[in-house]
């Protein structure tokens, strides 16, 4: 399968807790990506709900089988739409996921797996992690989803490059910090610039980054939500602070070159990963002295 | 200044700007509300807030409330006009010397002149404050604008339910050091930049001299060990006197209850802010 679709990223403001507006939105997104007809449309984390929810957290949790995600999912019939919202399970935990929905059908849902609980994040005190990093097998091409601080781990990305995967779907809330320095930009757009560059470059894939806007409690979300392409380059960019749809074609070609030019993936080595890992997670000690090196 | 200290926090002015605009514009439109008030002293903090309100929601809709004491100096009022008058907002003037003699009488110190009684005298003057800007926020419908900066806000250098109150603040992130910087590149008038930062409750008074330090040396101290995360002793490497390092701390701890809401009695599965726990945009 060789991948060509245009990708639409809408870097918009959820309003906090409220679902029902929320959905309004997306509907009326998904309209304007339509009309560029766009094959995949993404949303940004918690796009349902909004981000800083507290004790909204359960307020908010949805069934898949609820009213407000089929009427998400059904709208999938002609392009591939991926959307944030507060998970319920059946035993009530809540957890923070993506789903990807095409042809009318639920593909996937991503649970987010690295919850962060430093700094203004509290999402380890309302959400269950999720335990898994599937890939998303679409008729677009093989997506991974890395919600927010999942992207952060390295060895997430990892476990999606060994399964193939054509580009990374990274949806994020991320509040702006640092404007103590000099630089030109706040030092959080320059953290995730260079994560989304690596991640492209040594995973050898698109990443597409659709990072929110708006203000909740004072912390403003700064979009600039970005696509890189498999050399590690910003291949489209929108602006910071407000709304934007941003649109970029996803094809096969930078792929293929990618990876004839720096042969990562045909030289990758799981297996010496697994001797590896399996002796450090066997051998209490050998943890131990990684983890003293650590802290030296 | 000691010249090894380190230098106090950089500011990026054009970002800050981009934030801060955008800040007021949604948090006040969140609540359906298009105007502001605050309080306009002739000092460098409200000039600020003022140019930054008035580039976000329009000179129009917000009001420079000028409050001057019978002892307050008369230049403070002249440059609370400039101010205005150069962010292009209506400002009103209101004498609270009535009001504050008689919280004062009432009081039972307008006789006394030692630094408590000062200092009792200087939180009614900012309550007084505090009462008019609340005032005027109901008559107008709109949202009274905090003009503390971080620094005081750490130090507890003001008036709790006085010049702390506010609905909304766009400078609490900023150092004094990053507030002059972003003034001057807003263009707030250079007689209020250059002049030397004053609580304005007696004659002569400088925050400097009161406070017994410059915020230059305070702001590379907070700046490094609040935001950077600096140890002690990484803060004495870097150059600060062992009691100097000891006196801030200790006078950051002992405000912290000016920068939070009271405490309340647990009794309940749920109590308010301690388990029962939204954002203050919840519904908005």
């Amino acid at each position: 399968m060789s991948l060509d679709c245009l990708a639409a990223l809408c870097q918009f403001k959820p309003a906090l807790g409220d679902l029902k507006s929320n959905l309004e939105k997306h509907h009326a997104w998904l309209e304007r990506a339509e009309a560029e007809k766009a094959d995949l449309v993404v949303f940004p984390e918690l796009s349902l709900s909004g981000y800083f929810l507290r004790d909204i957290t359960q307020d908010s949790g949805l069934r898949l089988n609820d009213p407000i995600i089929q009427d998400l999912v059904a709208r999938s019939k002609g392009r591939s739409i991926v959307f944030g919202f507060v998970e319920e399970s059946d035993d009530h935990r809540f957890y923070n996921s993506m789903l990807f929905a095409e042809a009318g059908e639920i593909l996937h849902v991503h649970r987010k797996v690295h919850l962060p609980d430093y700094g203004i994040f509290e999402e380890g005190r309302y959400f269950a992690p999720g335990n898994s990093f599937d890939v998303v097998q679409s008729k677009l091409g093989r997506f991974g989803i890395l919600t927010c601080e999942d992207a952060w781990h390295l060895d997430s990305a990892w476990l999606q490059f060994l399964q193939g995967t054509d580009a990374f779907l990274i949806p994020s809330a991320s509040p702006a910090r640092g404007v103590d320095t000099d630089a030109p930009e706040l030092s959080s757009q320059t953290a995730w610039r260079t994560l989304n560059s690596a991640i492209s470059l040594f995973m050898q894939a698109w990443v597409l980054h659709c990072n929110r806007v708006g203000f909740e409690d004072g912390a403003m979300y700064w979009g600039a939500s970005s696509i890189t392409s498999p050399f590690g380059f910003t291949d489209a960019e929108a602006p910071g602070e407000e709304e934007h749809l941003l649109l970029h074609r996803l094809s096969e070609d930078p792929l293929r070159r990618a990876r004839i030019f720096t042969p990562l993936r045909r030289d990758a080595r799981p297996d010496l990963v697994r001797l590896h890992l399996a002796r450090l997670l066997q051998d209490p000690d050998a943890l131990k002295a990684a983890e003293l090196e650590q802290e030296g | 200044m000691t010249p090894t200290l380190p230098p106090p926090p950089g500011c990026n002015v054009e970002l800050a700007e981009k934030v801060l605009t955008a800040f007021l514009r949604e948090e006040a439109g969140k609540f359906g509300i298009k105007g502001a008030v605050l309080g306009l002293s002739g000092g460098i903090d409200s000039a600020l807030v003022l140019e930054l309100a008035a580039r976000s929601l329009g000179p129009e809709n917000v009001l420079a409330v000028a409050m001057p004491y019978q002892t307050s100096n008369p230049i403070s009022l002249e440059l609370a006009e400039k101010a205005a008058k150069s962010a292009g907002t209506p400002i009103e003037v209101v004498d609270i010397s009535k009001m504050a003699d008689a919280h004062i009488q009432a009081a039972g110190i307008e006789d006394e002149d030692s630094p408590a009684a000062r200092l009792r005298k200087g939180n009614i003057m900012a309550r007084a404050r505090m009462v008019i800007l609340y005032d005027r926020s109901a008559r107008d419908g709109s949202l009274v604008f905090g003009t503390s900066n971080k620094t005081e806000l750490l130090l507890g250098y003001g008036t709790i339910h006085g010049d702390m109150a506010s609905a909304i603040n766009p400078i609490g992130d900023l150092y004094k050091s990053q507030v002059f910087a972003l003034s001057r590149h807003l263009g707030v008038p250079q007689e209020i930049v250059d002049r030397p930062p004053s609580a304005d409750l007696w004659e002569g008074q400088t925050d400097e001299e009161e406070l017994g330090f410059s915020y230059e040396e305070v702001d590379s101290l907070l700046h490094l060990q609040v935001d950077r995360r600096y140890s002690f002793d990484h803060l004495l490497e870097a150059g600060f006197q062992k009691s100097f390092i000891e006196a801030i701390s200790k006078r950051v701890r002992n405000n912290q209850y000016k920068r939070r809401p009271p405490v309340i009695a647990k009794l309940a599965n749920r109590t308010i802010n301690l388990d029962y726990r939204y954002a203050r945009d919840w519904g908005a």
